[in-house]
């Protein structure tokens, strides 16, 4: 927390779930149109909303849909309106939407969903893993993965201007981890919801459906002759959201002391060995990074922020000099080589002239508990990989039952 | 029959993707008429207006807007958008028959 905050007079520490102060961006951000259908753990978020909307808090148009499928179709409606739409979901909620997901992002719709992340079915599971949004990484979205309340917040609010920035026009997904922050209690700081309102603005469409002066054809059939054409330019907008998402995140940092990058690098700089991960995973691994470091061992670790656009450059310059990494997802691809932050990050290795040792752990999935016995057995991993200089297993599967 | 080559229509050089509008939009509306569907017609409707008797049956059901009406008598098919289904020949009754469908493979 920096200085600036603390003197801003309209910082309050608040204590709230996850859910409450997403549901608190939301009701500061002050959508036009929400369009949403419950599903643990997610159910809180808009279910919160709604009870602003009852009570006159925000006069957003809430459209309590039947389906999933519904939210996402009523919410790219919306946004092609020229509306600012939300929505917000879970796991099957979010399988639910697939294809409607790829039509906002190709239909180049600033939508922002909060996802809290929960394990696909079956075995049916409301707990927290990843493999949700993860099988999404493909769909156009932007990804910005929390490890906290008080992120999931603050990422919901520059997630607003970071989809409705002109050089991206694209769709934003914000993520907590289901329960573990969903609905765990944190102190929050809130901005004033004044400052929201500053901050979020209002969306200026360059063109909408509502406009009858001047009348548009949203989605036409799109051949053989001009459809690549259309995806290059999505393409293009998630080489600008780069620039974009850092842009809005120093802005972010001036208002409200809170400093926002691609990723964190926590005790990296000197590091020997790290640990890369995503989410509220990240919190229990720094505790042991700082118990290894007091005892002098060299262990860092990186937390993802953005999956999507993935900062490979950026990860290639943090990671490459670094002799030992172990990447951490808490979804399988089941692919028989990994979990999806490992492919990509080797992937953005490849072309460093030295390169880690790296090897894989699939862990957390259906919610199981990650321990700090856990994080410490994944250094003591590393450090035989630093001596011996060798993967031993390169895919690990860790607190799993043998 | 001496066979003359036809000459090849100069491709039309389209606009790049920095310079069409994003997300596939077309800033107008009503575009879908100069979409010519009948490219993709395999067999066409030969209609017959000595045999038609304007039930307009043809033009109910007509899944595009291709049976043309004029001062209420059918005239005719419009060929830019009869994708040559075959419905109009289908419902036309079989005491008058006044559409047949033909292979259209030009």
């Amino acid at each position: 927390m920096g200085n600036s905050a603390l003197a801003n007079e309209a910082v309050k520490s608040v204590a709230l779930t996850g859910n409450e102060a997403v549901a608190t961006a939301m009701r500061q951000i002050h959508p036009d149109v929400v369009a949403a259908y419950p599903i643990t753990p997610q159910t809180e978020i808009v279910q919160i909303f709604s009870t602003f909307v009852a009570d006159g808090l925000v006069q957003t148009e809430f459209v309590p849909v039947e389906s999933e499928h519904s939210a996402m179709s009523a919410t790219v409606g919306a946004s092609a309106a020229g509306a600012r739409a939300m929505t917000a979901t879970s796991a099957n909620g979010l399988a639910l939407m697939w294809e409607v997901l790829y039509i906002a992002a190709g239909l180049r719709l600033p939508i922002v969903m909060p996802v809290v992340n929960r394990a696909l079915s079956a075995p049916i599971n409301i707990h927290c893993d990843h493999s949700d949004t993860m099988g999404a990484r493909d769909s156009g979205w932007i990804q910005l993965y929390s490890e906290n309340a008080q992120e999931a917040y603050d990422n919901l609010i520059q997630a607003v201007r970071i989809a409705e920035h002109p050089e991206v026009n694209l769709p934003v997904m914000v993520m907590m981890d289901g329960f573990i922050i969903s609905h765990g209690m944190e102190n929050v700081f809130l901005l004033s919801d004044e400052e929201v309102r500053k901050f979020v603005g209002e969306r200026k469409p360059h063109y909408t459906l509502l406009d009858a002066e001047n009348p548009i054809t949203v989605g036409p059939l799109d051949l053989q002759d001009f459809y690549f054409e259309h995806r290059r330019q999505q393409a293009e907008a998630m080489f600008n959201a780069d620039k974009v998402v850092q842009e809005v995140a120093d802005e972010f940092a001036k208002l409200s002391g809170r400093q926002y990058e691609f990723f964190e690098a926590y005790k990296l700089d000197d590091a020997e060995m790290a640990i890369v991960v995503i989410g509220s995973t990240a919190g229990t691994a720094k505790y042991v990074v700082n118990e290894l470091r007091a005892k002098g061992v060299k262990a860092g670790l990186l937390k993802m922020r953005m999956f999507r656009p993935f900062p490979a450059a950026r990860l290639r310059e943090a990671l490459a000099d670094i002799p030992a990494v172990a990447v951490m997802d808490r979804a399988d691809s089941l692919a028989a080589c990994g979990g999806p932050l490992f492919g990509d990050l080797r992937a953005a290795l490849y072309s460093a002239s030295k390169r880690p040792l790296m090897n894989n752990y699939i862990y957390g999935l259906g919610g199981r508990d990650v321990t700090l016995d856990h994080i410490r057995t994944v250094y003591q991993d590393l450090e035989e990989m630093l001596r011996t200089g060798e993967v031993k297993r390169e895919i690990n599967y860790l607190g799993v039952r043998e | 029959m001496a066979v003359k080559e036809k000459p090849v229509a100069q491709e039309v050089q389209k606009p790049g993707w920095k310079s069409i509008p994003i997300g596939g939009l077309i800033l107008r509306g009503g575009t879908a008429a100069e979409f010519h569907t009948g490219d993709w017609r395999t067999e066409k409707p030969i209609w017959d207006g000595e045999k038609c008797t304007n039930c307009y049956l043809c033009w109910v059901y007509c899944p595009d807007t291709s049976i043309l009406l004029e001062d209420g008598k059918v005239v005719g098919v419009d060929y830019d958008h009869c994708k040559g289904c075959g419905i109009c020949a289908a419902v036309c009754p079989p005491k008058v028959r006044a559409i047949e469908m033909v292979p259209d493979r030009d």
